[in-house]
């Protein structure tokens, strides 16, 4: 019995470069950045004074006031790419498909800020000056817990937690739960706002930020000689990836077909990479195998490529391993130079650009790719994107704890 | 004294997101206002913000409707 083939029925994005599907792609299609000064606290004594944040995000488009007061920003921002991509499929939830429909949205950190206020609460005025909606305003499963309660979705309900791979996994494991046949489609992704006290000090403390406060337009620089760190990014993307068949029967229109997914572990260090980046090249490879393609019919990598100096090359080299002869012709771009690092929600984000740049057949840039690192020799797109015949594009996720995630996606 | 009605009102009002129309004296938070047992917490402790007080969990239990929060107020404010 062949498997239950996922495809691509809706996208929903919350992204520094906009606020919904389109104009996140128009921004990242012109190579603009959407790093910004940190204006909602005093950044001054921290390291880093900037990051890529959400800009003027409507709320009220799909919260009540007092429904988002109860709620952390991710979990706002998740339900809001959740409404989005739902919207965009055009699926009709009746009491027959209810079911049959699941959640997998999450994050990679949880609910920072909220945190951090209840904590000051506790601090100042004890336990009783704590909110009751603390907990569950802060905890990771609350977006998949919120779609499902504002649309009656009663499929599975998850939320996968791998640091920066947090997206990927989602996405690869509720295709997973079509492909076995515990649902016919799944809402899945993930979201973040880490751009609070806790999460700057935080990254900042373990050296793993840009602090390019003169340029922080600069500041995300993947594979240049001079990147010193990433960029924190706030935001959500949510995909509906329904079965194919079910798709077909009430006439979606679909995107692109999920035809691949793998994962590893490096089991290596807490934070870096193995210098060769094998754990990388295992997932690449998971993938490749699952979407039955050689490495060469992928034309492009929406790269993982987060600006931070031991990253950027082990995943080249990762590359490399993967296409051997093959390594100079893959088109490899980090969407991350504009949009910055969105952590728990990168591997959502970057997994509906891929899916964007196979609709659009177009590549999306690198931009701030001035002096490649000379370890860094591959085709990145530098600066402007590039118009390219796209079959197969595949995206990467790799995250603190050593953990890997990569996806296929193909044209139908 | 200020009118401790319209400030229990404007906080419940808050609180609850509903109308003011809606909340009338023998309004019950959970039956007829949507609150569930967590905005009723919630409404409590906006109510000891406000007025400067504590109330024992055990009266905070006994708060179900828009009357019972005006007479503890009134019974127990500083003001």
């Amino acid at each position: 019995m062949s498997k239950r083939r996922v495809v691509i029925t809706g996208m929903g994005l919350l992204s520094p470069l906009g606020n919904d599907v389109q104009s996140s792609w128009q921004g990242l299609s012109a190579g603009t950045s959407g790093v910004v000064s940190i204006d909602h606290f005093d950044t001054s004594q921290f390291s880093t004074h900037f990051a890529a944040l959400v800009k003027d995000f409507p709320v009220t488009d799909y919260l009540s006031a007092k429904e988002a007061r109860k709620m952390d920003d991710f979990i706002q921002y998740g339900i809001a790419a959740g409404v989005q991509a739902l919207r965009d499929s055009g699926l009709a939830i009746s009491e027959q498909n209810a079911e049959r429909i699941g959640v997998m949205v999450s994050s990679g950190i949880g609910g920072l800020g909220l945190i951090e206020e209840n904590h000051n609460k506790l601090l100042q005025g004890g336990p009783r000056k704590m909110s009751p909606f603390f907990v569950p305003s802060t905890i990771i499963n609350m977006i998949s817990g919120h779609l499902s309660m504002m649309f009656g979705l009663t499929g599975p309900n998850m939320a996968i937690v791998t640091a920066c791979t947090t997206g990927v996994h989602n996405i690869g494991q509720a295709a997973r739960v079509i492909a076995y046949g515990d649902a016919d489609v799944m809402l899945a992704g993930g979201a973040e706002k880490a751009s609070t006290p806790l999460g700057l000090g935080g990254f900042g403390a373990a050296r793993a930020l840009s602090t390019r406060n003169d340029d922080p337009q600069a500041a995300s620089r993947p594979w240049d000689r001079d990147r010193d760190g990433f960029v924190l990014g706030d935001g959500a993307g949510v995909m509906v990836l329904e079965e194919y068949e079910h798709a077909k029967a009430r006439g979606a229109k679909i995107y692109a077909e999920l035809s691949g997914f793998g994962m590893s572990a490096d089991a290596f260090h807490i934070t870096s990479p193995p210098e060769d980046g094998r754990g990388a090249a295992l997932a690449m490879r998971n993938a490749l195998k699952d979407a039955q393609l050689n490495a060469e019919q992928v034309a492009y990598i929406n790269a993982h490529g987060t600006s931070t100096a031991a990253g950027d090359i082990a995943e080249t080299r990762a590359i490399k391993a993967v296409y051997g002869a093959h390594a100079k012709q893959v088109m490899v771009s980090s969407t991350k130079s504009m949009t910055g690092h969105l952590l728990g929600a990168a591997g959502a984000v970057e997994a509906i650009f891929s899916v964007l740049a196979l609709q659009h057949q177009q590549v999306p840039p690198t931009i701030n790719l001035d002096n490649p690192d000379t370890e860094c020799d591959l085709d990145y797109v530098p600066h402007h994107s590039r118009d390219a015949k796209l079959n197969h594009v595949l995206c990467n996720s790799f995250g603190f704890g050593g953990t890997n995630g990569s996806l296929v996606f193909s044209r139908v | 004294m200020s009118n401790i009605e319209e400030r229990v009102k404007k906080i419940i009002i808050e609180q609850l997101g509903v109308k003011e129309e809606e909340v009338k004296p023998e309004a019950s938070f959970e039956n007829d206002l949507g609150a569930d047992s967590l905005d009723t917490v919630e409404l409590v402790m906006a109510l000891e913000e406000e007025f400067e007080t504590e109330i024992p969990d055990e009266e905070a239990e006994k708060i179900k409707t828009v009357q019972a929060a005006i007479d503890y107020v009134k019974a127990h404010s500083q003001e």
